[in-house]
């Protein structure tokens, strides 16, 4: 293997939880009386395992419990795992933001961090002086911007405007700027959280492709965190996973997506039950699932294999032939692909429950984050429910695959097609 | 996996900095960002004033004629036989002003930068010594005022003499200031991060700490009066006038202008132990707070 460029050494984090105030002179002197003969911190000991759904006994919680990992050069670190997993504290410690309550982390280079775009921009200042001044906090020199400062603003698109105080920019001007400088800089380890998660789809684009180039092009180290798991599988050639504060995968970033999606830890189930909000008149709603057609709800879904959506709707009416159900599939960006519907085909609706399926033929989808909208259709005009977004799945590459990295291919459909020799 | 040479890792983040852990060399590597800051804080200041920079001048003349009212004019304090007394407070407040722009400026810190501070690393004392450099630069507009009304005074004979062999203190007592406020922001800042009480204390305590200062009154006149006047606690009062180490600046700042008042080298040697003891307290708390401020703040 080649050098390690940073190396975590188990580090924790613990974080006091209520309010800061009441009791915190008098820990705060318990503390200092145990110090002074000599004993351990008696806070130390105590403390849950941070999981933020349980109720705790106690009012301490460690944030990241005893993480060990080491990042290589020319690594693109991807650091995936649930809201409250511990990634920004990790992030926090990485770039030096707060410091880990015991153990530490070692570093071969300089670390900047990207945690926000846009950090100490002032609206009153220009954009070329915002440019100097943040460039600066992110570490850069005076001289170092000067050089690149023409490079910054074609890349932000912003160049009209350059001279004007930020004030009178659009939200997405002011990122776009805050970004590019961002973009420019040149620490050999970098540290970023979802910043990309910005700007318009174009601007998204140009960003991912700038990340590209630091990693690949530049053979710099790339620390990244992101909920986005089809540009962590794109970015990263590594993966961790985090969960309740310790790691629970390390390995490939393909191997630790289909970990964290796999099991339980996503925040996507692919079965949804509905409550009594979606008992209508007409019908009521009872789940709505994504599963392939050989295998489970708790399992992956997989491209390579037919992939099944079920719809357990029950009628209270009779006229049920009168109904219709219809799909409109999304992208992670929320566009929609397509639509399709049962109205051509055999199905009959009746009273009582019924179970609809409708099967995507394997190689069909790609590896990525969907989600999906339902109508139920009257009299194939009418829309009487309509709810976008009803239903997120993932859909990971196939399990002959994992382990095998080969990246995402562009787009959302991944047909097959035929192919022959004439 | 290499591990062999360990010891050559570029630095460690680890739970606490050492008690003086000052990394000078660090700090110098980010002298860019401390000249934008001030460039940023001397710009948008006065962004969408009237008056603008104007506020540098109007602020110490008005509080000089107010204290010239009320302490020359109503409670009859004698500055000297031939200083003009407008003048003679606007030398103490124009050096006052220097420390008390940077211990306010400086003791909220960690509460004011809480945003960026929170979201990217630089050596965090960056931030009070930009309130240090951009409060010298307010200073430089109040001092070339005071300069020029030194100059008028003087043509009609109203402004004592100036001290010439003693000029060379003057870069002192300016550093002076600028590191005893410095020095006790920070501490105070510090300590704002966990228990807020101390911001209510600081607008309030400044301006006890000036009427204590010797600000619009000459030492000796000060401790002459409460000694007639209040006898009773004036072996309180006066060794506070006495001892307190900006009373000593105050004092001799006037003491190159108008060769008037009380002055010993001496004396100016404790302060500038006592500074030096200041400051480097102030380095050391804010060094220990600024790993973890962030969580309590």
């Amino acid at each position: 293997m080649s050098d390690v460029i940073l190396k975590v050494d188990n580090v924790s984090k613990q974080y006091r939880l209520g309010l800061v105030g009441s009791g915190t002179i008098s820990h705060d002197l318990n503390r200092w009386w145990n110090k002074i003969r000599g004993k351990e911190d008696p806070y130390l000991q105590i403390g849950d395992t941070n999981d933020r759904s349980t109720k705790g006994d106690s009012q301490y919680v460690w944030a990241l419990k005893d993480i060990n990992f080491e990042v290589n050069k020319g690594d693109v670190l991807g650091i995936i795992g649930k809201n409250g997993a511990g990634k920004s504290t990790l992030l926090k410690i990485l770039s030096k933001v707060t410091g880990p309550t015991t153990g530490e982390i070692k570093t071969r280079g300089r670390i900047a961090s990207l945690l926000e775009v846009g950090t100490g921009f002032h609206g009153e200042m220009t954009g070329r002086e915002n440019v100097f001044l943040n460039g600066a906090i992110l570490g850069m020199t005076k001289k170092e911007i000067s050089s690149k400062i023409d490079e910054i603003i074609e890349f932000s698109g912003c160049e009209r405007y350059i001279d004007t105080p930020v004030k009178r920019y659009s939200s997405g001007m002011t990122v776009r700027l805050a970004f590019a400088v961002a973009a420019f800089l040149e620490p050999e380890i970098l540290v970023v959280d979802e910043v990309l998660a910005v700007g318009d789809a174009e601007f998204q684009k140009k960003a991912i492709g700038k990340m590209q180039d630091i990693s690949r092009g530049g053979g710099r180290t790339v620390l990244f965190v992101s909920h986005n798991m089809a540009s962590v599988k794109s970015l990263c050639t590594k993966g961790i996973v985090l969960e309740n504060g310790q790691v629970a995968f390390e390995g490939t970033a393909e191997h630790a997506v289909a970990k964290y999606l796999s099991s339980d830890m996503g925040e996507n189930t692919s079965l949804k039950t509905f409550d009594k909000n979606y008992d209508k008149p007409t019908f009521k709603l009872e789940s709505l699932g994504v599963k392939n057609n050989n295998r489970n709800y708790t399992e992956p879904v997989v491209e390579d294999a037919e992939i099944e959506i079920n719809l357990d709707i029950t009628f209270k009416i009779d006229t049920t032939d009168k109904y219709n159900i219809t799909y409109h599939l999304h992208n992670e960006l929320g566009e929609t692909m397509f639509s399709f519907y049962d109205r051509d085909f055999e199905i009959k609706i009746k009273k009582g429950n019924n179970t609809i399926q409708c099967t995507i033929p394997k190689d069909f989808l790609q590896s990525g984050s969907y989600s999906l909208s339902l109508f139920i259709v009257k009299d194939k005009r009418v829309a009487e429910f309509a709810e976008k977004n009803i239903f997120y799945f993932n859909v990971v590459n196939g399990a002959k695959e994992i382990g095998v990295y080969s990246g995402r291919e562009p787009g959302y459909i991944k047909p097959t097609f035929q192919w022959k020799n004439v | 996996m290499s591990t062999k040479d360990t010891n050559q890792w570029l630095y460690t983040i680890s739970p606490r900095n050492k008690v003086i852990d000052l990394n000078l060399k660090e700090i110098w590597s980010y002298r860019d960002l401390l000249f934008l800051f001030v460039k940023r804080d001397v710009i948008t200041l006065y962004k969408q004033t009237v008056l603008g920079p104007l506020w540098y001048l109007i602020q110490p003349l008005i509080t000089s004629v107010i204290f010239t009212i009320i302490f020359n004019g109503i409670a009859d304090i004698k500055v000297g036989e031939d200083v003009e007394p407008f003048l003679f407070n606007l030398a103490g407040v124009t050096i006052w002003n220097y420390f008390s722009e940077c211990l306010k400026g400086t003791s909220d810190a960690f509460k004011k930068n809480q945003n960026i501070f929170s979201k990217v690393y630089f050596p965090r004392v960056i931030m009070p010594l930009t309130t240090v450099v951009s409060s010298l630069l307010k200073f430089g507009i109040q001092f070339l005022i005071f300069i020029g009304f030194y100059i008028f005074y003087a043509s009609r004979g109203q402004a004592g003499s100036l001290n010439v062999e003693a000029l060379w203190l003057l870069p002192i007592l300016i550093l002076l200031m600028g590191l005893l406020g410095l020095g006790l922001g920070m501490i105070i800042s510090s300590m704002t991060t966990k228990y807020r009480d101390l911001t209510f204390l600081v607008g309030f305590g400044v301006q006890l700490l000036m009427y204590v200062s010797a600000v619009m009154y000459p030492i000796e006149v000060a401790v002459e009066k409460i000694t007639n006047n209040f006898p009773e606690s004036a072996n309180i009062i006066n060794p506070i006038i006495e001892n307190n180490p900006l009373a000593g600046v105050v004092e001799t700042f006037r003491y190159l202008f108008f060769s008037e008042g009380t002055f010993s080298i001496e004396k100016i040697l404790i302060t500038m132990g006592v500074t030096i003891v200041i400051a480097l307290l102030g380095l050391i708390v804010f060094n220990r707070t600024e790993k973890t401020f962030i969580d309590t703040v």
